[in-house]
């Protein structure tokens, strides 16, 4: 071409950014990477996984496939090297990771391009994006190292970290799951996607020239069998997941009464929402960011788009012309904004889906011809669909927008939390009045007001509902990666044994019930169970509850939304007079609990004082739990926001009958959920004693809900309903391994602990922030602002 | 939109430029056109933050975009101290850009290359006229108060009319601020309207002096607005504002170009002024105005750079293309 030709046609240039440096390490390595473990790498005789670049197949490595010994030797490792990683202390921790942060830093092209040739993300992306933002990471979180000691002196490392990450932010996954744990003094074993492990493989490199101690990190190869026997393990106290939904329900079911933490995060379909006010041409460059940045391999892509029906044709006029100009191409030309899809695999299933997809109707605007030859998949934009649609109910993993409008708030709300997802959001409009308003009621854990896919170290990222919990980043994400210190195992509780036969109960027959949606209810099953007193004298019959109860319970619990949306302070004053009314039956309260546990006047009477202080705790605390204002680099605040998580569905332990009772509910309450619980059986009548006075105390119907009966009955139908939020269980051991495996259903957030994990009594132990920070989810509200 | 705006839009105009491009009549007035405008000025930013990571213009690229570049300068000089034989300086760099040595090292001898306008104050309008003779240069002239726009109307109308029978056939006209800032659109449609009409058959170019409408809500008002006078270019800035022409201030004017364009079907020109120095930026500018409104729009008849010392920096960028070395300032011919 002449520079006359190229003058008249001003095209860009093929700008491809050299891959020399990449290729060369790649061959120091001769292509083939086995484990990274105790900070050697382990000799192995088969490499049977191939690492391919999707943008044009070529073989770039080969990988082993670590088998149940080599996990076990992994984590071994981690194993041992833990004690002395948490006794180096945070400004030894902190200097580790700083020292990784700016290393990376030193190899980030080359970090880029590596991850641009395994993964077929554009090579914009990786240097702008990725890398960065992982480097930022290390940073953040060196920092964090620093800080634990004074600022999370009640909690210490889980131990060893099984984490398990996705292909399509290899570097940047890698960053979110290592730098928290190893901040906090976790060491880990770390499995990257078969599909994308070369940056872990050269992370792994840069450990030992970081000083990170042999041990502390190890990166292991290996496909789905290879995450499945880490995650099991059982050296393994804590897993980490970042997935697809079907496998972390899996997870989840494969770690079921484990006593692990776990956090998942996985798949999304997440809104993005306009508003007829909202700059239109902003919003066109939106959807770029939100659906096409990185071929839409994003968990918390924007893949719905939800608009006002008033300013729907604008703007799809305006984003077809947009997508004319986007340019798919060499993911290592800087001038595409497409790349390749991951693999071969993942591109037949976005092209199935879609294709699928459209025998269910739907109109479909591509730019330009899907070539099946290639893993190339253009920007897609589907519209004239309805909810029903699969294309709207399924995650595509790829390029591929919907289009639906709505002509209300309300209808926009309801369109968005249409989903068994709930990772992100985004809300167009310029008027903040309507944003501020539609962020807290949409179901999910980030919300991006007028912008789209932003992350930072300093915020939480995490979804609720299927896109799983907990949280990755900020203050926030800390608490994964942490127990806390002060908990301490009690002797078991000694339940009497029956007398044979019963004799009659004294004084005038007392009808327990059950207490849903603030009346008194009868069990569905018509059947009661006995209580015996310490003695073993049968006190009274109560309700023999079951699956319908549980339901009617959370149907009333779901109607009593008001407790949610009231202010702190009308709950703190509510929580208040629920102490005044119980302190008037002290005196009642106490023979009970005497007769019931065998408690001395004594222990009985300090038991009930800890309640009435307890509730008092709640009451303080009701108006007090803020959120954060997080400092991310931005024009703007990303606000995290406490909010209550809805239903709780609380299984309570036999321990100090009241006192446990109170010290779950109290948390519960005080934060704006409502509550089904179920009492531990031996002295359930006490929490049924409670119902006259929550009647008294202005705690409106349905916010508190009590059913009696057999635990191992009542939690696992708790655990599967997909209307409880969350689901706080006291137990054995088969109990919470029930609870687990029923939660895996619609990936409840649970919270299980062994009966007599703690004494209820001590402050720490029966109120520490745990109890509050169970109570609520964090939302992450990203606010830019500027006129 | 009004029944006379409609009738506008089908009207067959008859007003050509030298690229036979239909001038834009304008609109009627109409509150509807523009009073829905916001622009989000974060969201504008980070897209103006993007052009230079998303596209890249290399080597002979590089080089054949810089060439258009410079055919796209008006080459301007507008200091209290200008005199004629600086003016005569500007219009020889105009009509033969890039030094001969240069050209002869691109093989470009031949091809017919000027900037597309000198850009100066009436003052020199005779000097300039006088040196750009036949070199199919344009000659065009600040005008209506430059900078500040606050004189008399009557007196503002006349400038422009004095401008265009001195030889002036592009006059770039300010806006009065004060009718932005303080919400009063229909006196500014009038006054453009106007201006519009002083100006005859000499191209109309508005400077928003967006650096002092305050948000970017109002740079776009106000260019929708001066497009629904008739401007036949919408500029950013005298170059006399303490902030000048900036990426996000030209994308919010350049999608109401668009808009523009869509509602009426006419496509007015942008002409961002004051802070493009350089070849790297001026690359930016021309990417942006490529992605946004396509190529159509990097033709001198609908884009324009406002600059004095651009052509300087291009020719050194030109000079490191061919030589592979960084040249100096001294090299190159003063403007």
């Amino acid at each position: 071409m002449t520079l006359q030709e190229a003058f008249n046609n001003l095209d860009y240039s093929s700008a491809l950014e050299s891959r020399q440096a990449a290729d060369d390490w790649l061959a120091t390595q001769h292509h083939q990477f086995s484990h990274y473990v105790d900070g050697q790498w382990l000799a192995t005789e088969a490499y049977p996984i191939a690492v391919t670049n999707p943008a044009n197949g070529e073989q770039l490595a080969s990988i082993a496939c670590a088998d149940e010994s080599q996990v076990d030797e992994a984590v071994a490792a981690a194993t041992a090297a833990q004690s002395a990683w948490w006794q180096l202390g945070g400004m030894g921790r902190a200097k580790v990771m700083y020292a990784l942060a700016r290393n990376l830093q030193k190899h980030a092209r080359l970090f880029a391009v590596l991850e641009t040739l395994d993964n077929g993300k554009p090579i914009r992306e990786s240097r702008d994006a990725d890398i960065p933002l992982a480097i930022r990471h290390f940073y953040h979180h060196a920092g964090w190292a620093k800080l634990q000691a004074t600022e999370l002196s009640d909690y210490a490392p889980v131990g060893v970290v099984g984490q398990i990450i996705p292909w399509n932010f290899p570097l940047l996954m890698l960053a979110w799951k290592i730098a928290p744990a190893l901040a906090m003094g976790n060491t880990l074993v770390l499995k990257p996607a078969e599909q994308t492990p070369l940056t872990a493989m050269l992370f792994a490199h840069l450990c030992a020239q970081s000083g990170v101690p042999n041990g502390v990190v190890n990166i292991i190869n290996g496909d789905g069998s290879t995450g499945a026997l880490l995650a099991a393990h059982a050296g393994v106290q804590k897993v980490a997941f970042t997935g697809s939904t079907q496998v972390g329900k899996a997870i989840r079911r494969a770690t079921a009464g484990q006593h692990k933490k776990l956090s998942l995060e996985l798949g999304g379909k997440s809104a993005f929402m306009v508003f007829e006010d909202a700059d239109l041409d902003a919003v066109v460059e939106g959807i770029v960011d939100a659906i096409w940045f990185n071929q839409g391999e994003v968990c918390c892509a924007g893949s719905r788009l939800i608009v006002q029906a008033s300013v729907e044709q604008r703007l799809v006029a305006k984003l077809k012309l947009r997508m004319q100009s986007l340019l798919n191409g060499n993911p290592l030309d800087k001038s595409i904004d497409l790349g390749a899809l991951v693999s071969a695999d993942q591109f037949q299933r976005v092209s199935r889906l879609v294709s699928d997809g459209l025998q269910y109707g739907g109109e479909c605007y591509q730019c330009t011809e899907v070539d099946s030859q290639t893993n190339f998949y253009p920007a897609t934009l589907i519209s004239d669909v309805e909810t029903s649609h699969p294309l709207v109910q399924e995650e595509v993993f790829g390029p591929v927008l919907v289009c639906m409008s709505f002509r209300t708030q309300s209808e926009a709300v309801a369109l968005a939390n249409n989903s068994r997802y709930g990772l992100a959001a985004s809300i167009w409009s310029e008027n903040i009045n309507l944003a501020l308003d539609v962020a807290p009621k949409i179901q999910a854990g980030v919300v991006w007001i007028n912008s789209h896919n932003q992350f930072d170290a300093a915020c939480g990222f995490g979804g609720v509902k299927e896109s799983g919990f907990g949280r990755e980043g900020g203050k926030e994400g800390l608490y994964e990666y942490l127990v806390p210190k002060y908990l301490q195992a009690q002797p078991s509780v000694t339940l009497p044994t029956p007398k044979q036969p019963a004799g009659a109960t004294q004084s005038i027959d007392h009808t327990q019930k059950f207490y849903i949606g603030g009346k008194q209810a009868r069990p569905d099953s018509g059947l009661s169970r006995a209580i015996y007193d310490h003695q073993g004298e049968l006190v009274e019959w109560l309700g023999e509850g079951g699956r319908k109860d549980i339901r009617n319970a959370v149907t009333a619990a779901l109607k009593a939304q008001s407790w949610s949306a009231s202010h702190g302070h009308l709950r703190a004053q509510i929580l208040y007079y629920l102490a005044e009314n119980l302190c008037l039956r002290k005196s009642e309260f106490i023979a009970r609990m005497s007769a019931m546990t065998g408690a001395e006047a004594e222990q009985a009477e300090a038991e009930f004082d800890t309640s009435i202080g307890r509730i008092f705790t709640y009451a303080a605390w009701a108006d007090k739990y803020d959120g954060q204002v997080h400092n991310a680099p931005y024009r703007g605040v990303t606000m995290a926001l406490p909010e209550a998580k809805g239903v709780i569905g609380i299984v309570a332990p036999e321990r100090q009958p009241l006192l446990s009772i109170i010290s779950l509910l109290l948390p519960a309450l005080a934060m704006g959920n409502r509550v089904v619980l179920v009492p531990g059986e031996h002295a359930a009548n006490i929490a049924l004693d409670l119902i006259q006075v929550l009647e008294t105390s202005d705690i409106p119907a349905g916010v508190v809900n009590i059913i009696t009966g057999s635990k191992a009955v009542l939690a696992p139908q708790l655990a599967g309903h997909a209307e409880v939020n969350a689901l706080w269980c006291w137990g054995n051991n088969d109990l919470l391994t029930g609870v687990e495996m029923a939660s895996s259903e619609d990936l409840k957030v649970t919270w299980c602990h062994a009966e007599d994990d703690r004494d209820w009594l001590c402050e720490q132990q029966g109120a520490g922030n745990e109890f509050l920070r169970q109570a609520i989810e964090i939302k992450n509200i990203w606010t830019p602002y500027g006129d | 939109m009004t029944e006379s705006n409609k009738a506008a839009n089908n009207k067959v105009v008859s007003l050509h430029d030298s690229h036979g491009l239909p001038r834009n009549p304008g609109l009627a007035f109409d509150t509807d056109c523009f009073a829905h405008i916001q622009v989000n000025r974060s969201a504008t930013e980070r897209r103006a933050a993007s052009y230079g990571a998303r596209r890249s213009i290399k080597q002979q690229q590089q080089a054949a975009w810089l060439f258009k570049a410079v055919s796209l300068i008006d080459l301007t000089t507008l200091a209290g101290d200008d005199t004629e034989a600086r003016v005569r300086r500007s219009c020889a760099n105009g009509m033969n850009p890039l030094i001969p040595a240069l050209r002869a090292q691109l093989q470009l001898q031949s091809w017919p290359l000027s900037t597309a306008a000198i850009c100066v104050y009436h003052d020199m309008l005779e000097a300039a006229s006088v040196a750009l003779a036949g070199s199919g240069v344009n000659l065009a002239a600040v005008s209506t108060g430059f900078p500040a726009g606050l004189s008399p109307l009557p007196l503002r109308l006349q400038e422009i009319e004095y401008s265009v029978a001195a030889g002036a056939n592009e006059i770039d006209i300010v806006i009065r601020r004060r009718h932005v800032l303080e919400g009063n659109w229909q006196a500014l449609y009038d006054e453009v309207k106007a201006m519009r009409q002083a100006c005859g058959d000499a191209h109309i170019k508005t400077i928003l002096a967006t650096g002092e409408l305050g948000t970017l809500s109002n740079v776009a008002k106000a260019s929708m607005i001066c497009m629904m006078a008739g401007a036949d270019f919408i500029k950013t800035s005298t170059g006399k504002e303490s902030v000048n022409a900036t990426l996000p201030v030209s994308l919010t004017m350049v999608r109401m170009i668009r808009e523009y364009h869509a509602m009426t079907g006419y496509r007015v020109g942008f002409k961002p002024a004051g802070g493009v120095s350089d070849a790297k930026t001026a690359l930016l500018y021309m990417t942006m105005m490529k992605e946004e409104l396509g190529l159509r729009w990097l033709q001198p008849d609908l884009f324009r750079f406002g600059a004095s010392s651009l052509l300087g920096d291009i020719e050194k960028q030109l000079d490191h293309y061919v030589s592979g070395f960084y040249s100096a300032a001294y090299r190159h011919p003063i403007g």
